[in-house]
């Protein structure tokens, strides 16, 4: 009895001095970090979802902010620009906890991210509760800078919103495609995928369409046989699928399995080099640029780019890009490391030239006025069909 | 009305894929008393093993199937020695909350990125998907395989525990293992026998389930697992037939609830039956009580 006696206690010293150990370790780290920050280097956060369901996303979103910190010298007037990398896995719970380490622990004067909205949308509120700058590149939900009506005055975004999104689709549908029925199906956990259907919904009603079907699933589904099988009892012209790519690839299969012969659409979440391009050909989605739009700024950047990475930027490097260089402007403008200077700079930026929208200018509600594309799934790659002025 | 018919179908697709994962956690329950709720896990595991095996190694499919029996047999093997051999003896709590620890450390252990990685891997099915069209109904290979691979499991099931003397020794272990090993049982190697035999049968599982909804990454087994489970309580978690039973029940209800009635509350009632079973029939539908040993 008296040796398992012993063996308990020393296993629990044990672990209790691991613990110990963990912690001491990292508070001896973050002390090290802040002793290391002078005054002059200005702690930039980048937040992405660098692995999980959207991992390209995020990967682009890095290197796009990497390459324009790279491209202003690693600097903004006199201060050094540091980046600070966290890794949000596309999960709304673990963006908060990373985001709260940079603000608190990190002590970031700004933060550029995050991608998607459902991630997004709780770390603006965070940022701005804590009077921290955060320009995002790709979130499109109207709740990223607007709060039940209320501005969040720290957060910005780089991109066009959701409700001209689905719009621009619906008229396409219309107008170019001239498309009469469509059936729409999207998550119903995600703002994102919320917004856009309904968005689309109410302007292909509007403007003479008929939703033959409004249908939503859960966040982990992967049987979709039920809905789909409804769907393709009324056989719509367009199956408008505005959820993120690996989604919409599985959604996609099945749909064909069960005899759906409609044309896909989608939003700017289908971008990514690991779409199902087998599935999703003929298929159309809104985005924010078109890689072979022949104007010789994007062609320039995509050459740079490239050059530094090995392959041609999607629409997440090209607008944290944009994004991050219209947060550097702003620290210049303010030329301090105040969040409430950099706030006001950014608030008041008037035709910054950006790669994905000519001269930018933030409207009341932190959103900049910008033109969609459309794309088409075409023989394997991406390609451009239009551009939509708002 | 053909559109029931095809909606009935798509549920005995769900359901039977449902029944691959049920027959294990029943099996394992039969047994050993314990709910294995590391059993969505390995059904991850083999998953990922069968799509390495025909989409990295050149292996043909069967053979990536097999393979992913195996290693999966093996891998229950050594869970069932480490994390539940040593409990056999404890509460039976004690046991449930390791089987707890072994899911969460499978998950999260797989999602590091030298093992599986944390992101979602687009399976790209080693054949192509056929399609018979009977009248207007669409059949497809990939249904047939998964209705044929559950109906053998049940018969290899069947055969097994009724005419071996191996099934004998998972019947009797069953009943009381202390009076087992009195009557010359080994076992040890009988519930080792049992995890191999139900881990391997979630390995077919978990490929056929990447064929069918071809996207794999850790926390796949997540849902089905549970959802597997609520069909083995349904059925009379214990009973072999029972499991299939439940299954095929589980899947008809999801299906019907959102081809008719909502698409959103699909899970919401698939585990709202789990609640109401345990509250009406706790052994289930082909469950019986055991009357009290005197």
């Amino acid at each position: 009895m008296n040796s398992k006696l012993w063996i308990r206690v020393s296993l629990v010293m044990v672990l209790a001095l691991a613990l110990l150990a963990t912690g001491c370790g990292g508070k001896k780290e973050g002390e090290k970090k802040a002793a290391g920050t002078d005054d002059k280097t200005i702690k930039l956060g980048v937040l992405a979802p660098l692995t999980g369901d959207v991992k390209t996303f995020g990967e682009s979103s890095l290197n796009g902010a990497k390459f324009a910190v790279e491209q202003a010298g690693g600097k903004v007037g006199e201060y050094k620009i540091e980046i600070v990398t966290a890794d949000d896995r596309n999960d709304a719970t673990e963006a908060v906890n990373v985001a709260t380490k940079l603000i608190s622990q990190d002590k970031v004067a700004a933060i550029v991210g995050s991608v998607t909205s459902k991630t997004t949308i709780p770390v603006t509120k965070l940022a701005n509760d804590s009077k921290v700058v955060i320009i995002s590149g790709t979130g499109t939900s109207p709740k990223v800078t607007v709060d039940e009506g209320k501005r969040k005055e720290f957060a910005f975004r780089a991109c066009f919103i959701d409700p001209f999104q689905g719009k621009v689709a619906a008229k396409f549908a219309l107008d170019n495609l001239k498309k009469k029925t469509a059936a729409v199906l999207y998550d119903q956990s995600n703002d994102y995928t919320i917004g856009l259907a309904q968005n689309f919904k109410d302007s292909f009603t509007a403007g003479g369409g008929q939703v033959t079907d409004f249908l939503a699933y859960g966040k982990d589904d992967t049987d979709f046989n039920a809905v789909l099988t409804n769907i393709a009892k009324k056989n719509p012209d367009i199956l408008y699928l505005p959820d993120y790519y690996q989604k919409v690839s599985l959604i996609g299969k099945q749909a064909r399995s069960k005899g759906i012969n409609a044309v896909f659409l989608g939003g700017d979440g289908w971008d990514s080099s690991e779409l199902d391009y087998k599935t999703m050909e003929g298929g159309y989605f809104t985005n924010h640029y078109a890689a072979d739009d022949k104007s010789p700024v994007v062609q320039k950047f995509i050459e740079q780019y490239k050059t530094k990475y090995g392959k041609t930027p999607d629409a997440f490097a090209v607008l944290s890009y944009d994004a991050t260089n219209l947060l550097l402007n702003a620290i210049k403008t303010a030329n301090s490391k105040d969040p409430v200077a950099i706030q006001k700079a950014m608030q008041e930026t008037k035709g910054f030239e950006t790669i994905t929208g000519g001269k930018m200018t933030f409207d009341k509600d932190g959103n900049p006025v910008k033109p969609a594309v459309i794309m088409q799934i075409k023989d394997g790659k991406q390609v451009y069909v239009a551009t939509v002025a708002p | 009305m053909e559109h029931v018919v095809d909606q009935i179908i798509n549920g005995l697709q769900l359901g039977f894929m449902y029944a691959l994962i049920a027959l294990g956690y029943t099996m394992v329950y039969g047994v050993v008393k314990l709910i294995n709720f590391a059993h969505g896990d390995v059904f991850m595991v083999g998953a990922f093993v069968g799509y390495f095996g025909f989409s990295q190694w050149g292996l043909s499919f069967p053979v990536a199937v097999l393979t992913a029996m195996v290693v999966c047999a093996i891998l229950g093997v050594v869970i069932e020695r480490i994390a539940y051999r040593p409990l056999r003896y404890a509460p039976k709590i004690a046991a449930l909350i390791s089987a707890l620890g072994v899911s969460l450390f499978l998950e999260y252990f797989s999602s590091l990125k030298f093992v599986f990685g944390p992101n979602y891997r687009v399976v790209q099915r080693p054949f192509e998907e056929v399609q018979w069209h009977l009248g207007s109904l669409i059949v497809t290979n990939i249904q047939v395989m998964v209705f044929v691979t559950v109906l053998i499991m049940l018969l290899i099931l069947q055969f097994l525990i009724y005419r071996t003397k191996v099934g004998m020794a998972m019947r009797t272990v069953s009943v009381d293992h202390n009076a087992a090993r009195l009557m010359g049982v080994n076992v040890d190697n009988t519930i080792s026998m049992t995890f191999a035999i139900g881990s391997a049968f979630a390995a077919a599982g978990g490929v056929l389930y990447a064929i069918a909804y071809p996207q794999i990454h850790p926390f796949m087994g997540i849902m089905p697992g549970l959802k597997a489970f609520t069909a083995a309580v349904l059925g009379g978690i214990g009973i072999i037939p029972g499991a299939v039973l439940g299954a095929i029940i589980m899947g008809q209800v999801e299906t019907m609830t959102s081809a008719f009635l909502s698409s959103q509350a699909r899970d919401a009632i698939a585990f709202a039956i789990l609640i109401l079973v345990l509250l009406i029939r706790p052994t289930g539908i082909l469950g019986r009580t055991e009357p009290d040993k005197v």
